[in-house]
């Protein structure tokens, strides 16, 4: 899916009038930037799940979600200021609302490792990761509405005028890159949750083994959660 | 719900009374920090938006030396557990602690503000007190609410000054945001502008959303 | 009422052995068990700290609990005091279930564990009175108990200034306050001498006024087994032996300890 959309974007996108080439780094940013965002509100959502049910398996995904967003948000700020530097010139602008919000909310989820290095307890640790993720995650659509407050809007106005204003050719090519690269996270998610599910039986399988069925075989601290 | 609320206010304030550990350090660290930004930005006097900026990142840096220390009697001599052992509603804990970080900020800026009025303010404070103190007391509830929650989830960490710093600073990212905006014009040369409604009602709906989550998630961050 | 108070009379205080109050839930049948464990357990990560204990206690009797340290009394004990959630089984304190309904219980209930709970800036009249207004307790109360435990002397110096035994005798103070009905007693006697034991005994003994439920931790064989009627030894989390405190025989204990 997402190399269809790649292709799309080579070849059967137009080119921008005014931006030329560079443009066609919108059809990876722009989706980034969405799904990232998505994921962060869906890693809260996951995270009230889990504060409500207590089962561990809430955590889990709450803790993927965020985990690949923070990656996705890592590739929305390098893109976006490529983006930023060709049509703008410069790498970095602050009077663009969206990158700078980005900015704040990635330094904030940034955080979320070192909190759950930091708490030993397997049950608080997910429980305050938790907290913490639900917290972010109303914190991402209010922190976005007050810095596009502060900031003239210099943006390019693509997430308002998705289905309006692109050409429908564009539009056609941002749909589809939008889609592939929901797919990509979800499918990275049941990934990352497939592997944390084997290693886990896995462990439990050798403790199995060595014949300590309950005594404890500690493994080392880690932020990732466990069942 | 009431008294119980009253009961740990009463208990914080004898406590700082006692200690004197958070007011007179955020106090002494703001009036540090003017001396350094009058250096550092080699100027005599502020004015406008910049004196907003520098007003509004010291109180945020002192407030969050106070947050720092805002569970730390609990946590260390067992004051959680002995509150979670009375038969109280735990919601009283946000709201007793929320209130007496609150407090402190107003006793911090009572001396911080004319503090910098007198090493940095150019035009005279007394143009929009009144805008002003509203500007502080709205920015003080949402540092407040705010940092009882991210100094509740530090407060069981090991690097808990660490995490408190990382947590608080993009959260109230947009406090400082909309405070400076809203008190620009209250700082200007030639007299005060009028104060920018649509950043006030910012600050208001932010300290809304969050004293309306932290009431939400609060209660799980004292278990266990 | 007349008889509570000959309990106290080497501490006349006339405000200190309040009747308790009426609690909200109806009075139970005695036959009801104030504490019922049906397979209880807890994890702390992956190590298992508590497994599979089962014990019902009536109202007005004592469970001495033996075991080394790390075997789960403590555990146990912040179980019951609803600090800590438990991770398997049925635990019942007071006719209610647990975690569910610790609120309903949490009044009713005294705990005294290794610390204190005291803020050590506060004098022990101070932290005495503010415990008192979160139990809805009569500010009078933190009187009675101060003299019942001897601290009246030293009750206006901050926590922080006072020997460990007198921290004790307040954590005591701290625990009977609200008149509990079930006391969970992390070895109460710790750091306290001779005397301070005898003097504290009215208030936290097996014929304390009112006759609470208690459940004890202890160390000491023939000391812990006095006055208990059951007795459960912990090893490694795990149950070692749940018997009538009559039947425990000293190696019983000492085994535990092997």
């Amino acid at each position: 899916m997402l190399t269809g959309a790649f292709a799309l974007v080579f070849f059967y996108a137009p080119l921008d009038v005014d931006q030329g080439f560079v443009q066609k780094i919108f059809y990876v940013h722009v989706p980034m930037a969405l799904v990232a965002l998505v994921g962060f509100i869906v890693g809260g959502a996951f995270a009230v799940m889990h504060l409500r049910t207590r089962e561990s398996k809430w955590d889990m995904r709450s803790y993927v979600a965020i985990h690949l967003s923070v990656i996705l948000a890592v590739g929305v700020l390098v893109t976006g200021s490529i983006w930023a530097r060709a049509s703008w010139g410069h790498w970095w602008v602050w009077d663009e609302p969206m990158l700078v919000s980005f900015l704040i909310v990635f330094l904030l989820y940034a955080t979320y490792w070192p909190l759950r290095f930091a708490l030993e307890d397997k049950e608080k640790q997910a429980r305050y990761a938790s907290v913490f993720a639900v917290v972010a995650g109303a914190f991402v659509p209010l922190n976005f509405a007050a810095v596009r407050m502060a900031e003239q809007y210099i943006h390019p106005q693509t997430g308002a005028t998705i289905a309006g204003g692109l050409p429908p050719k564009m539009a056609l090519t941002f749909v589809v890159a939008l889609a592939g690269m929901s797919l990509l996270f979800v499918t990275l998610c049941k990934y990352e949750l497939a592997s944390k599910h084997a290693t886990y039986r896995l462990r439990a399988l050798r403790r199995r083994l060595a014949g300590d069925d309950d005594e404890l075989t500690l493994t080392g601290r880690s932020a990732a959660p466990q069942l | 719900m009431r008294s119980t609320v009253a009961a740990l206010l009463a208990k914080e304030l004898t406590l700082e009374w006692r200690t004197r550990e958070a007011v007179p350090a955020m106090v002494l660290f703001s009036i540090a920090t003017y001396v350094v930004f009058h250096f550092g930005l080699d100027r005599d006097r502020v004015v406008g938006d910049l004196a907003a900026g520098v007003l509004w990142v010291t109180l945020l840096f002192a407030a969050i030396l106070g947050i720092n220390r805002m569970f730390v009697a609990e946590h260390e001599q067992g004051g959680f557990d002995g509150f979670l052992l009375a038969p109280v509603d735990r919601t009283a804990m946000l709201i007793a602690k929320a209130t007496t970080l609150f407090c402190f900020l107003c006793v911090v800026e009572l001396v911080a503000v004319p503090a910098f009025a007198l090493l940095l303010l150019g035009p005279p404070l007394t143009q929009a007190l009144p805008q002003l103190v509203l500007v502080l007391l709205l920015t003080n509830v949402g540092i407040a609410v705010v940092g009882t929650l991210v100094a509740g989830l530090a407060i069981q960490t090991r690097a808990r000054d660490l995490i408190v710093s990382l947590l608080a600073l993009p959260l109230l990212v947009p406090v400082v945001l909309a405070a400076t905006r809203a008190a620009t014009p209250l700082l200007q040369d030639g007299g005060a502008g009028a104060l920018p409604g649509n950043w006030m009602a910012i600050l208001a709906i932010y300290d809304l959303l969050f004293a309306l989550i932290a009431y939400a998630v609060f209660d799980f961050l004292l278990e266990d | 009422m007349q008889s509570k108070l000959n309990v106290s009379c080497r501490h006349p205080a006339p405000a200190r052995y309040l009747p308790p109050r009426p609690s909200s839930v109806l009075p139970v049948p005695t036959t009801d068990p104030v504490l019922a464990l049906r397979g209880a357990g807890r994890r702390y990560g992956e190590r298992v700290v508590l497994r599979e204990v089962s014990l019902e206690l009536e109202r007005g009797q004592t469970l001495v609990v033996f075991g080394p340290n790390g075997a789960g009394k403590t555990t146990l004990l912040r179980i019951l005091a609803t600090l800590l959630r438990p991770h398997a089984g049925e635990v019942e304190v007071l006719g209610r279930s647990l975690p569910g309904d610790g609120y309903a219980v949490r009044g009713r209930i005294g705990f005294l564990g290794h610390e204190a709970l005291l803020y050590r800036e506060l004098s022990g009249r101070e932290n005495l009175r503010y415990y008192a207004r979160l139990y809805r307790a009569a500010p009078a109360r933190a009187d009675a108990v101060l003299d019942a435990v001897g601290m009246q002397a030293r009750a206006d110096d901050p926590v922080a200034e006072l020997s460990r035994g007198m921290v004790q005798r307040l954590a005591i103070a701290r625990t009977v306050l609200h008149e509990p009905e079930l006391l969970l007693l992390d070895e109460p006697l710790a750091n306290l001498d001779p005397a301070a034991s005898a003097q504290v005994a009215p208030l936290i003994g097996a014929r304390a006024p009112g006759r609470p439920t208690r459940v004890v931790t202890s160390h000491d064989p023939s000391g812990g087994l006095r006055d208990a009627d059951l007795a459960l030894g912990l090893k490694g989390g795990r149950v070692a032996f749940l018997a009538p405190a009559a039947e425990i025989r000293p190696q019983q204990i000492a085994e535990l300890y092997a």
